[in-house]
């Protein structure tokens, strides 16, 4: 995808295989099951998570990167 | 006179870059581009009687664009189709496969060239597939390689590996000398004194990615969401499978701002999908990427997602969804995506 010009965010666990497949823009999750969510934390802190990780997201495909980068959510 | 109809995308027939990608099939006679050498090196009983063009998002990500493609080409009444050389351009790679396979499924002989880890390498159907090297840069060999090949097959003659066939090959049983530990053990003790390369199966090998220039624009851009988490519509209607996906689909969330339990399920068969069942957001999360369209950090959301299952996705499906997934997210004029991974 990001060959063919579309920057990709890559929400993910495992992000050591993402940098050795070559994934530029990484973006780490907190668990496999749930790439966007922590079931972890109470509905509403559970969304606001979920808003940051796709802000987190959003600045990957809007930042330019020559090898695999992750951008992590503070 | 053999009659030649060779097939190249917007690039090598001049009209432009990605910038001409979603030009529409189209033909035009004799032989352009790449196409001069390759009518040169085949020499006077052939002639590249015509050269069809269409756009590599147009080829690769609107369906009806090959058998349109192939209509054209029936037009000028070939002996052969010759696609190509694709190189390592994954949209180009899968047109000229796709267009090869068309060809020969409408009764026409064809011939696709490109790299061997191109993604369509598998999709040529009954067409052979010759190698190319990986860039453009090496379109001289290319075009040797290829020309041999099209002599060979006007001829009757049925390609080898050493003509540079590369592809889906049929697995062929056979004995070996020796069994299978004594080789195994053999490889491990090379490997040991230094040999990387030495192996029975070629493994896939990861590529080096030049990763996409950032949106300029975020506030403007139309935004996907795409995933391998499975997530489809609870009945799964487009049976998605849980390994080893062959196939990608797309749901539609026009009119949606959210996902409710119940109505979805994640089909992924590599992790327990109790968690994305309770809650279908934490794979697809249209509840905050709604909130962003409507703060205005991003143009749209575009109105569809995509959706695979990577649990035990073969490295060449893997790298055919993406090609084709950017081929359609370009096609709709999404200009970046969100990919979730389980």
């Amino acid at each position: 995808m990001e060959r063919a010009g579309i920057p990709t965010a890559l929400l993910c666990n495992l992000t050591s295989i993402a940098e050795r497949v070559g994934a530029p823009r990484i973006v780490p999750t907190r668990g496999i099951p749930f790439p966007a969510g922590d079931p972890s934390l109470d509905p509403e802190e559970e969304r606001a998570w979920r808003l940051r990780l796709l802000e987190r997201a959003l600045e990957a495909v809007s930042t330019p990167v020559h090898e695999p980068t992750l951008f992590e959510v503070k | 006179m053999a009659r030649i109809v060779h097939y190249l995308n917007q690039f090598f027939i001049g009209a432009g870059g990605e910038d001409a990608a979603a030009s529409p099939p189209a033909s035009q006679p004799g032989p352009v581009g790449p196409g001069r050498r390759l009518a040169q090196l085949l020499g006077d009983e052939h002639e590249i009687v015509a050269t069809v063009s269409c756009g590599d998002d147009d080829a690769a990500g609107r369906p009806e664009a090959i058998a349109e493609i192939v209509a054209l080409v029936q037009e000028a009444q070939p002996d052969l189709v010759v696609a190509g050389p694709a190189f390592t351009s994954g949209r180009y790679g899968l047109a000229c496969a796709r267009v090869a396979a068309a060809a020969k499924a409408a009764g026409l002989d064809a011939v696709a060239a490109m790299h061997p880890d191109n993604p369509g390498i598998d999709e040529a159907g009954a067409a052979p597939v010759v190698a190319s090297g990986e860039a453009a840069r090496l379109m001289g060999p290319a075009l040797d390689t290829l020309s041999a090949a099209v002599k060979k097959i006007l001829a009757g003659e049925a390609l080898t590996d050493a003509d540079g066939l590369v592809g889906l090959a049929p697995r062929l049983p056979r004995m070996a000398d020796r069994s299978a530990a004594e080789r195994a053990v053999d490889l491990a003790l090379a490997r040991l004194a230094g040999d990387r390369e030495a192996t029975e199966v070629p493994l896939p090998r990861f590529d080096k990615v030049t990763p996409a220039p950032p949106v300029e624009d975020l506030a403007r851009a139309t935004v996907a969401i795409v995933t391998e988490g499975a997530l489809v519509p609870d009945d799964n209607p487009g049976a998605l499978e849980s390994a080893r996906a062959t196939k990608w689909l797309r749901y539609s969330l026009a009119g949606r701002d959210e996902l409710k339990p119940g109505e979805w399920r994640s089909v992924h068969g590599g992790f327990s999908t109790v968690w994305a069942n309770a809650d279908p957001h934490r794979i697809l999360p249209l509840d905050a990427a709604r909130q962003l369209e409507r703060d205005g950090a991003i143009g749209h959301l575009h109105e569809e997602y995509l959706v695979t299952a990577g649990n035990g996705t073969s490295v060449a499906n893997a790298r055919r969804f993406g090609v084709e997934w950017a081929a359609d997210l370009r096609h709709s004029g999404a200009r970046a995506a969100i990919l979730t991974a389980t």
